[in-house]
């Protein structure tokens, strides 16, 4: 059994933690580091006897990700001062959002960037706003910037001058020339509230937005990851209201969403054991190229299967703008490239 | 990977693989001396790789990686493997370690109380230390010192000491060469050669010794000693150390403590001697 393996059955509870050779070890930790899942493993195994220094290097994780959790929600409530007084209304995303509203699956997960949806209304005024409060434009050049206010879902990345913390501002959650554009108004209209006071997007936009930000944007680089929130958050709703996945196949609908929330399902059924609804346990054969592309790490954490990793690169940007301007930002990227030489 | 071998330094085992085999070998050779628990999982991984096939014959250069990657690192060639080894290990305790806040420094220690050097690279920490640690003091460490959050306790960090330029012949001359790593002549950071810590430093190498001293050379001029604040000794820690950010309000107790219970000062000297005997005379006014 290699690594990866071993870490996404630990994951699923589907594997006993004795059963691992003390060396199994290495590579468990290792690949989990490259998929930023430790400190998650170390909250999934807490009660779970294991090795004494893996069960100090667990303890070290869990202390080091509740920090980095409380952080990171310092850094939502520097935004909403920032935000807030000015009536700039923002939705948290991603793992501050998961922090903020307590979900399970934000026991232990790692969190870098804050990230935020605004109403593209008030875009403007939110990345004034920043700018006023120590934010600053992360060095780049032309091209870059007008890439980011031209076509993609969020400003150029702002990184703050104190507390070098950086700031995504979202206007909605897929590049603007994807093939896929979501409601960005309903994701903010219809947003909750946690107890704390932020917002946050309502469950079934939570999970779509998940998916769409796995399947649907990226690579699939950091794909385990992605896909364990899917698969927590899906079964954290839906043992809290049975309806959950009928509204979660509404809402995809809406969002034009449907085939990645359902692989999105599909492959948290196929990895981590999630229990599926009728309408969603269905065989697709394309998701065994997905699954081999999230597993593809050796025991020493590597990346693997570099063909397999072009086509999703590939495929990434084929979803993300139209053939003609693809041609175009490549030749431009290329031409940087060779200047820079 | 095709070459492997597993070291412990302080509390971290290391797991480090290598695409060829002198690095591994030149390893087990510095690091004979450190106990070797076989069954322990690795804390953090290093990988010593060839980014192209070809390149393992071919003008071998070997990319550090690991757990943690400083990306755009620059290759090293084959015959400084060790040193990419080293850096390669340097750079998982500093991005990776959380259990103690990491002072980038070197120390010694008597009597269970530690004299913490620190100060950038060409201050003359690690010689000094080195030198010390020839005599009646133990040597803790020369690159990272390990602040225990719980009990305010230094821990040593005693890899194979790196010595450079001008350091390796003054330690030449007082040390028995079976203790000394091969020359690494013409690294990006001159010349190399490691020393082996004494067997007594390996050996202690858990036990945890009091800050009796806070010390930040600067090797050139005339000989002076000038006591710092608290505050300044904080803003110099906290840029010598990795993960203080990282620890939040556990690294800021650890800090605030080890700074409020510990005299600082910063140090000139224009030679070896005379910094050693400037730590004898602080040591022996902080003891009193």
């Amino acid at each position: 059994m290699s690594a990866v393996e071993a870490l996404v059955d630990l994951l699923a509870g589907r594997r006993d933690p004795g059963s691992l050779a003390p060396r199994d070890w290495d590579g468990v930790i290792s690949v989990a580091r490259a998929e930023a899942l430790l400190a998650t493993l170390a909250c999934r195994l807490e009660d779970a006897v294991l090795p004494p220094s893996v069960a100090a290097l667990f303890a070290d994780q869990r202390a080091a990700a509740a920090v980095g959790q409380a952080q990171a929600l310092w850094e939502a409530e520097m935004a909403r001062r920032s935000l807030d007084p000015a009536g700039v209304e923002f939705v948290l995303l991603k793992g501050t959002a998961y922090a903020a509203a307590g979900l399970a699956c934000a026991a232990g997960r790692q969190i870098g960037d804050l990230d935020i949806l605004v109403p593209w209304h008030d875009l403007g005024r939110a990345e004034n706003l920043a700018l006023i409060d120590g934010w600053e434009w992360l060095k780049q050049d032309d091209y870059d910037d007008a890439y980011y206010r031209d076509h993609m879902h969020e400003l150029p990345p702002l990184i703050h001058k104190d507390r070098d913390r950086m700031i995504d501002v979202h206007h909605t959650i897929l590049p603007r020339t994807h093939r896929i554009t979501p409601d960005a108004l309903a994701l903010v209209g219809d947003a909750i509230r946690t107890p704390g006071g932020f917002r946050v997007l309502n469950p079934a936009d939570m999970a779509c937005h998940c998916a769409a930000h796995m399947l649907a944007d990226g690579d699939l680089q950091g794909g385990l990851r992605n896909l364990w929130d899917f698969h927590r958050l899906t079964a954290e709703f839906a043992a809290a209201d049975r309806g959950f996945w009928g509204k979660l196949d509404a809402r995809a609908e809406m969002h034009g969403l449907e085939k990645p929330v359902h692989r999105a399902a599909r492959l948290a059924r196929d990895l981590y054991g999630a229990k599926l609804p009728s309408g969603w346990n269905r065989i697709k054969p394309g998701d065994e190229r997905y699954q081999r592309r999230l597993l593809a790490r050796d025991d020493w954490g590597r990346a693997t299967d570099p063909l397999l990793q072009q086509i999703f690169y590939i495929r990434s940007h084929w979803l993300r703008m139209p053939p003609l301007m693809l041609a175009r930002h490549l030749w431009t990227k290329w031409r940087k490239g060779r200047a820079a030489i | 990977m095709r070459h492997c071998t597993r070291i412990a330094v302080g509390p971290v085992q290391f797991r480090i693989g290598s695409d060829w085999a002198a690095p591994i070998a030149a390893l087990k050779t510095l690091y004979a001396g450190y106990p070797r628990d076989d069954a322990r999982p690795a804390d953090a991984t290093v990988r010593l790789f060839a980014a192209r096939p070809w390149r393992r014959w071919l003008r071998p250069s070997v990319h550090i990686g690991g757990d943690y990657i400083v990306p755009d690192a620059l290759p090293l060639p084959l015959s400084m493997g060790l040193l990419a080894a080293e850096m390669g290990m340097n750079l998982q305790v500093a991005l990776g370690w959380r259990r103690h806040m990491l002072l980038h420094a070197s120390a010694v220690t008597k009597d269970g109380r530690a004299v913490i050097l620190s100060g950038e690279s060409g201050s003359g920490k690690s010689t000094l230390a080195a030198l010390l640690g020839e005599g009646e003091w133990r040597l803790m460490g020369d690159e990272f010192i390990l602040i225990d959050p719980q009990s305010g306790g230094a821990l040593g960090f005693p890899r194979a000491v790196s010595l450079k330029n001008e350091a390796i012949a003054e330690v030449e001359a007082r040390v028995d060469a079976a203790r000394f790593g091969p020359l690494l002549a013409g690294t990006p950071k001159g010349d190399i050669r490691h020393l082996i810590p004494r067997a007594d430093t390996i050996a202690a190498m858990h036990e945890l010794a009091r800050p009796a001293l806070l010390l930040f050379p600067r090797f050139g001029g005339a000989p002076s000693i000038e006591r710092i604040g608290e505050g300044e000794a904080f803003v110099r820690l906290t840029e010598a150390s990795t993960n203080y950010v990282a620890l939040g309000e556990a690294g800021f107790a650890a800090m605030t403590r080890l700074v409020r219970e510990t005299p600082a000062f910063t140090i000139s000297y224009p030679d070896s001697a005379s910094g050693m005997a400037i730590v004898e005379q602080l040591w022996a006014e902080a003891v009193r």
